[in-house]
């Protein structure tokens, strides 16, 4: 899509737009344009838009484009773009809270980050602490990259840098209950912001 | 016999990095009548100031060769030092080996054989020099004030409050000028007119300032200290002595003529007041609209004027005055850009609407009360685009400049409009947001706080669906072609001069650009002044400008101008033109080139081979004649001469560069 009407986009847009920017503390007029958070991504190589652009589309209330965006979920949270933002926008929130409402919203832009996400916390909540060697298996064959870091592998298993054996911490218990309890909140806060705005994601 | 002394400067190692400054001197000293020559390191400082003074008594130096700097930057302070010598400071070529030789030459050999090539000239020149001297113009301690709008007002003020008289000739039927018209000013949002009547009023009552109001400079003749001005009133109907500024007449007036002060959005009577606040008070009768002095049937104001002012025989007046100063404070008009878009509707949309317009609908005192309301069906416009640089920054349809006022009226339009309808959205296209100016940036943030979207881009066409004006624009931060269905458009666009500036700057010979704006005396360091001595300019006639900028300038020129006043007389430059009677042949081709209009032709009366002969010659005004030599080079007869460059010294020039 190369075109918008800006008359068409809705004030329902425009809150969900700002929401997303409000879970981030961030205000977007705040936001000049003026690239620097692009100029200093590591990663803006392998984006469809430049986090610039991520910032101007929720300015102008296009939230479909922000949230089929792949590069909220390609960032790698490393903070560049926030610390060095002129105007103090915090960017790399912005990236996290519209990859949140972009999971919310039953959409996928890059799969496998959803999938190593989601392998992530329920690895750790079953063990206390993440066991990279299950992490790996299970990421490779949930996404179908069935050989990715095998070279690695066969290596690190060689010089018994990993193995079979599970690594448990004793207050897994307390680790997991601390995942739920932030998914339930996290849940009833969504819930509840749903529902003074009306309805929407 | 002359006795010529040479000073060379190294100018720490601005001349001696390049130039072998010893080299130079030890070949002056071979030079015919140079008597005396010494290298300084400074020779501008005081010490070596000393030293020129010093050798000129000890050497009994007649006649002065600096061979240092560009004589821009310090032919005064050696004229200066002359003064006090027993050397006329006339009596001085300065040889620049500074910023035509050692700046710009990397080879030391080649700049220090061009450095020797530039004194050889100086000497030659200066051996061939006339003793000049300044004569006295006297300086009528009065100003004139062209326009009285801000810029006018306050350089009028300041001058009067030097305690010089000032005239004020103010083409409209009121003082206020352009801001006047506006609602409030940026950043501080004053209320426009709260801050400039006032002025209006201390100008209408200050009794030094005299405001000839619906006038124009007529005619102009004479030089700095001594301007013929004549002025002509225009006819006004009205005998302001009798009128009392009651407004019986405006009521009863049944003539309707559309408003050009509320820009067209609604309409005033034939006899009118500009606007309620108008200084002078008093109105004056629209010859071409009214019905009496068009059509002969009417009347009705000298019926129900009380003091019997109406004086439908009036005629234009023409008064003539002396001033020793000009300021122009002329002006701007905004851009006609109806012939130049057809793509934004060309004037069809009643809906496409100027700043002005804008200002207009947004003041409380205007058409619509302050209410912002679309002028096709005053309805509240939901949706507002606002549009910047139209007719600016566009060489192919407008001008290439810009306007640099429009990008702080456009935040300001966007944050009144979002301020008055609070659910409306606003677009502002924009190439560029130029705020340079004390809290402009931090007012443009907080535009954008307040809501107004800015999309980078300008927009591309215009059109009616529905009711709606669709835009079609770009943003370019994200390059999407994006649409907006406006309500209604404003029009940033583009400041040009007012109305028949060539022709007045033609009559005051005062230079214009290719746009027509005046041109100062030197961009940066004579930033008010023109060519013409004695002329000053203050406000937009320069260049576009804010308020703030404009009242800055126009208190910069009265300085200037009391600067002037405060002289009893004037020192005239001896360095003029000057006419060899003897072969002048009458023929005024240097009349045609002359561009301060400073050469005549007038009969004088000879005697030639003993028998009387009456024939035309050439006569300088020298009080006019600024030195510029176009004459000199035009003569076909070689009659001219401009003192201090006389075509013999400069040929003494050729000869030194081509024969010694």
């Amino acid at each position: 899509m190369r075109s918008l009407n800006l008359s068409a986009i809705s004030d329902a847009d425009r809150r969900a737009c700002e929401a997303i920017a409000g879970e981030a503390g961030v205000n977007l007029k705040d936001c000049y344009q003026c690239g620097k958070c692009t100029a200093g991504c590591p990663l803006a190589d392998s984006m469809d838009l430049m986090p610039r652009e991520v910032i101007r589309y929720l300015q102008l209330g296009a939230i479909d484009i922000v949230l089929d965006a792949k590069t909220p979920w390609i960032c790698a949270q490393c903070v560049v773009c926030s610390s060095r933002c002129p105007q103090n926008v915090d960017i790399c929130s912005v990236m996290r809270a519209v990859r949140l409402a972009s999971k919310h919203a039953g959409k996928r832009p890059v799969p496998e980050a959803d999938i190593f996400d989601d392998e992530f916390i329920a690895n750790v909540r079953a063990h206390g602490v993440s066991n990279e060697q299950y992490l790996a298996a299970f990421y490779n064959l949930k996404s179908g990259h069935l050989m990715q870091d095998m070279g690695n592998a066969t290596r690190m298993l060689a010089r018994g840098l990993v193995g079979p054996a599970i690594h448990n911490t004793k207050g897994r218990a307390n680790v997991a209950a601390v995942i739920d309890r932030a998914l339930e909140a996290d849940a009833e806060r969504r819930a509840k912001a749903a529902e003074t705005r009306g309805g929407e994601a | 016999m002359s006795r010529i002394g040479v000073f060379i400067c190294y100018c720490g190692s601005n001349i001696a990095g390049t130039v072998d400054v010893e080299a130079v001197a030890e070949m002056a000293r071979t030079l015919p009548d140079v008597v005396h020559v010494e290298t300084n390191k400074y020779t501008c400082s005081d010490p070596g100031q000393e030293g020129v003074r010093n050798a000129i008594i000890s050497h009994e130096i007649d006649r002065v060769v600096v061979a240092a700097c560009s004589p821009r930057m310090h032919e005064p302070t050696w004229r200066k030092l002359l003064a006090d010598t027993p050397v006329n400071p006339y009596m001085l070529e300065v040889a620049n080996i500074r910023e035509q030789c050692s700046w710009v030459h990397k080879d030391r050999e080649v700049a220090t054989a061009k450095a020797m090539d530039l004194v050889k000239m100086a000497v030659a020149k200066v051996a061939r020099l006339q003793p000049l001297h300044s004569t006295e113009i006297p300086v009528h301690k009065k100003a004139l004030v062209i326009g009285g709008g801000i810029a006018g007002m306050q350089t009028a003020l300041d001058i009067a409050d030097a305690g010089f008289k000032v005239t004020i000739v103010e083409r409209e039927t009121s003082l206020g000028g352009k801001m006047v018209m506006l609602d409030k000013t940026f950043p501080t949002m004053d209320c426009s007119a709260c801050i400039c009547t006032p002025k209006m009023s201390e100008v209408g009552n200050h009794p030094n300032i005299t405001v000839k109001s619906y006038s124009e400079v007529e005619n102009v003749s004479g030089y700095i200290g001594n301007f013929e001005v004549t002025i002509r009133e225009k006819a006004k109907y009205i005998d302001y002595n009798l009128c009392t500024g009651c407004g019986a007449c405006e009521t009863k007036c049944p003539q309707k003529v559309v408003n050009d002060f509320e820009q067209g959005m609604s309409e005033r009577t034939a006899i009118y007041k500009m606007f309620p606040q108008a200084v002078p008070a008093k109105p004056v009768i629209d010859a071409a609209h009214c019905r009496k002095l068009a059509q002969g049937k009417c009347g009705v104001c000298a019926k129900v004027c009380p003091t019997g002012a109406i004086n439908y025989e009036d005629e234009d007046k023409l008064t003539t005055e002396t001033y020793g100063a000009v300021v122009f404070a002329t002006g701007y008009k905004l851009i006609d850009w109806k012939p130049l878009y057809p793509e934004y509707g060309g004037g069809a949309y009643p809906d496409v609407i100027t700043g002005l317009q804008f200002e207009r609908l947004v003041n409380a005192s205007g058409p619509t009360e302050g209410h912002i309301l679309r002028p096709s069906d005053n309805s509240e416009p939901k949706d507002v685009v606002i549009i910047k640089c139209v007719g600016s920054r566009d060489p192919n349809k407008g001008k290439a400049y810009c306007s640099r006022a429009c990008c702080m009226y456009s935040a300001k339009h966007a944050h009144q409009y979002l301020d008055k309808v609070p659910d409306g959205r606003c677009y502002v296209f924009y190439m560029d947001v130029r705020t340079p100016g004390k809290g402009y940036d931090e007012f443009y943030m907080n535009t954008l706080h307040d809501g107004a979207q800015y999309i980078r881009g300008r927009v591309s066409k215009i059109y009616q669906e529905g009711g709606k004006l669709i835009c079609k624009g770009e943003d370019t931060l994200t390059s999407q072609q994006v649409t907006v269905e406006a309500d209604m458009v404003v029009l940033e666009t583009a400041m040009v001069p007012a109305d028949g500036i060539d022709e007045l700057a033609a009559k005051f010979t005062v230079g214009r650009d290719a746009d027509s704006w005046l041109v100062e005396a030197h961009a940066k360091l004579r930033p008010v002044e023109t060519n013409t001595a004695g002329i000053y300019l203050a406000g937009t006639c320069q260049g576009p400008k804010d308020i703030p900028d404009s009242v800055c300038q126009a208190g910069a020129a009265a300085s200037k101008v009391i600067g002037l006043l405060n002289k009893d007389v004037l020192q005239s430059n001896p360095q003029i033109s000057h006419v060899n009677e003897a072969i002048c042949q009458g023929d005024g081709a240097c009349v045609g080139i002359c561009p301060y209009g400073a050469i005549q032709i007038v009969q004088k009366t000879f005697r030639e081979n003993s028998r009387k002969v009456t024939r035309p010659v050439a006569q300088v005004n020298p009080g006019l004649c600024q030195g510029c030599g176009a004459c000199t080079v035009t003569c076909r007869a070689g009659a001219m001469d401009l003192l201090g460059y006389t075509n013999e010294s400069i040929m003494r020039e050729v000869d030194a560069l081509c024969q010694w």
